[in-house]
């Protein structure tokens, strides 16, 4: 694990262990930095499309709960409205809130399943030094089970690409 | 994110010339200042203040529950509401709370998107003010069924007859609406702070704290890996959020809105009504920071810039709204139809309430025009006042809407006047004691200001800006 002082030089060490064809690695920093995916040669997340599949199960779950109760199950006439397909303005407002409400749940779900949390317990929390990753620190994180990884050679590079402090921590 | 331009730049857009824009943390505050001012609040001994305002409130929140005890075993009539006007002071205070509930989401959802830097100081206490409010508001219509125990005919279970809901009433919808307002508020919010917890995780001290504010941050490591799909989140859900905070509030208006009742009947409601219930919510963010700034002094983090933009907001809504007066004033009359137009005529020069509608228009329209000027957005005891006229204002346009409409309809046989019993005053102040009492367990147990976004827009953050200490050095100069 190493630290950076700035953001800038933390981005363009980045882009420079990128280069260099490394894999287990990653940067921890109080705040997304932007323009990170890109040096690290990350691509778009694909949440968004987990949440499309969310939204659109909604919005058929709606439809299907309020045609199903209301047309075909136990027609109530109320007020003198009609029952039958044309219904279909009145039962708007619950579909949208009901697509809406599954694809928050998704997201919700969705992220904590990708980013593969919980998990209370990780070898970086017996750092001191990794607690600044949530305060004011820039860290890099290379693992030691990369296949590029060799202790001696790591250490130098870290250095070689602007790291101030180099720190081994036990897995 | 992929595509966008990652050339460094060599002036940063707060100095840039001709558009500069004033820094959103004043002082250059460094990373770990921040930290340490938010986390304090959390991490030291509460001000002498903080528990004369908790302490009242925490009663009143008792007065609300023996109220509720007291209704319950005697039965709605002890409420003041009954024909003609069924909807009282518990359908008004719904539709207040649940008007000041809608700031949080704007703030986070609608200003994320229109990438407005400012909101990150705000956001965080505008979402918790946001569910306070709408919890607040919940109470309202689930004790107004009558019969308490009862509530879950509004779930979408079919009940002993086997009959389902009405899934065509506006009701049905505003049970549908709130409640995932509500539940989409909680998890923006939630995923908002979970970096934020991790933060308190890491320096705490104390066992307990330790364990509870680790087990809620999921063991958060803000790696960029987890960043990216975090980010991804935030986009996604402030981007459906967005049309959320504007529905919840055109269904409420929808209850009014399909009914037949003049001056109810209206096409204008939704927007309306949204206009109103930014309008609302803002003041409330005023009347709860103004004190939070200055107490726990966040001056750096809240500054002049956050205020005059928050003012600028209420003085465009707040005209909107007077605009959505003028012109139900305007249609009543052209419309020709005899009940809409003696409606207004009551509401505004006969009736019995008149008194109401002239007390809303003063305090929702004519001023907030105050902030026309900027010696007024720039005095915060201007500030002050003229958001507490519009939640004052806020509360009697309800009333206006509701009580006055229903009095006086069709046939002059039904006439009626209302005015609350005791009961429904004790719930309401009850339900203040229950804003105030959360809002400050929030203020004592989680960070009032976002810090990981608050992080994000300071100059040094920018890693395209190599420059930033040469920065700091000309600022530093030009002050000394």
């Amino acid at each position: 694990m190493a630290e950076f002082s700035t953001a800038s030089d933390l981005y363009h060490a980045a882009e420079k262990v990128h280069e260099a064809g490394f894999r287990r690695w990653d940067v921890h920093t109080p705040y997304p930095v932007h323009g990170m995916d890109h040096a690290m040669g990350l691509g778009k997340s694909w949440l968004s499309a987990a949440v499309l599949v969310g939204g659109t199960t909604g919005f058929l779950f709606a439809l299907f709960l309020q045609f199903f109760t209301q047309v075909s199950l136990y027609p109530t006439v109320v007020q003198g409205k009609p029952t039958n397909l044309f219904t279909m303005p009145a039962f708007f407002p619950v579909t949208f809130e009901l697509t809406i409400l599954f694809s928050g749940f998704t997201i919700l779900f969705g992220l904590l399943a990708v980013i593969a949390l919980p998990r209370w317990n990780h070898p970086l929390f017996n750092s001191k030094l990794f607690e600044k990753a949530t305060d004011d620190g820039f860290l890099m994180v290379i693992e030691a089970r990369d296949p590029k990884f060799k202790k001696e050679k790591t250490h130098d590079f870290l250095q070689e690409i602007g790291a101030g402090k180099i720190e081994e921590v036990a897995h | 994110m992929a595509g966008t331009s990652t050339a460094d730049k060599k002036v940063h857009p707060s100095e840039a010339e001709g558009v500069a824009r004033e820094p959103l943390v004043l002082n250059d505050r460094p990373m770990s200042w921040i930290t340490d001012r938010i986390c304090g609040i959390v991490e030291n001994r509460q001000p002498f203040i903080w528990w004369v305002l908790f302490v009242p409130a925490a009663m009143l929140f008792g007065l609300l529950m023996g109220t509720l005890v007291y209704l319950v075993s005697t039965g709605v009539g002890v409420w003041g509401n009954n024909q003609p006007v069924a909807w009282g002071w518990a359908i008004v205070n719904f539709v207040f709370w649940i008007g000041i509930g809608h700031a949080g989401t704007l703030i986070s959802a609608i200003l994320f998107l229109t990438r407005q830097k400012w909101r990150t100081s705000v956001n965080r206490a505008a979402e918790a003010m946001t569910l306070i409010a709408v919890m607040c508001a919940g109470i309202y219509p689930g004790f107004h069924v009558g019969r308490f125990w009862m509530v879950w005919f509004l779930a979408p279970v079919p009940n002993a007859n086997a009959i389902w809901q009405n899934f065509k009433s506006p009701l049905l919808w505003d049970v549908f609406a709130v409640s995932t307002y509500f539940l989409i508020s909680v998890i923006f919010w939630y995923i908002g702070l979970i970096p934020d917890l991790a933060t308190l995780r890491d320096r705490a001290t104390k066992k307990i704290p330790k364990f509870l504010y680790g087990f809620f941050a999921l063991g958060w490591r803000s790696g960029n890996r987890q960043w990216r799909h975090y980010e991804m989140a935030y986009l996604l859900l402030a981007a459906l959020s967005t049309p959320l905070v504007l529905s919840v509030h055109s269904v409420v208006s929808f209850d009014f809105a399909t009914s037949v009742v003049p001056g109810w009947h209206t096409t204008i409601f939704p927007p309306y009504f949204v206009a109103g219930a930014i309008f609302g919510g803002f003041a409330m963010v005023l009347t709860l920071m103004l004190p939070v700034r200055k107490l726990y002094g966040l001056e750096d983090l809240f500054t002049h810039k956050h205020i005059d933009n928050m003012s600028k907001i209420i003085l465009l809504t707040g005209t909107i709204v007077g605009y959505a007066y003028i012109m139900e004033l305007f249609i009543s009359f052209y419309g020709a139809n005899k009940f809409e137009t003696d409606a207004f005529h009551l509401r505004i020069l006969s009736g019995p309430y008149t008194w109401a509608y002239y007390c809303m228009f003063f305090c929702n329209v004519i001023a907030p025009q105050i902030f026309w000027f900027q010696w007024a957005r720039h005095n915060l005891w201007v500030v002050f006042i003229v958001a507490n006229f519009v939640n004052f204002g806020m509360w009697f346009e309800r009333f206006v809407i509701i009580p006055t409409t229903l009095a006086r309809d069709f046939l002059p046989g039904q006439w009626g006047y209302y005015s609350p019993s005791i009961t429904e005053k004790l719930m309401f102040a009850g339900t203040f004691g229950m804003f105030f009492m959360l809002f400050l367990l929030f203020i004592r147990f989680l960070p009032v200001i976002a810090m990981s976004e608050v992080k994000g827009v300071l100059p040094q953050s920018d890693p395209h800006f190599p420059d930033w200490k040469k920065l700091r050095e000309k600022r530093r100069q030009a002050e000394s």
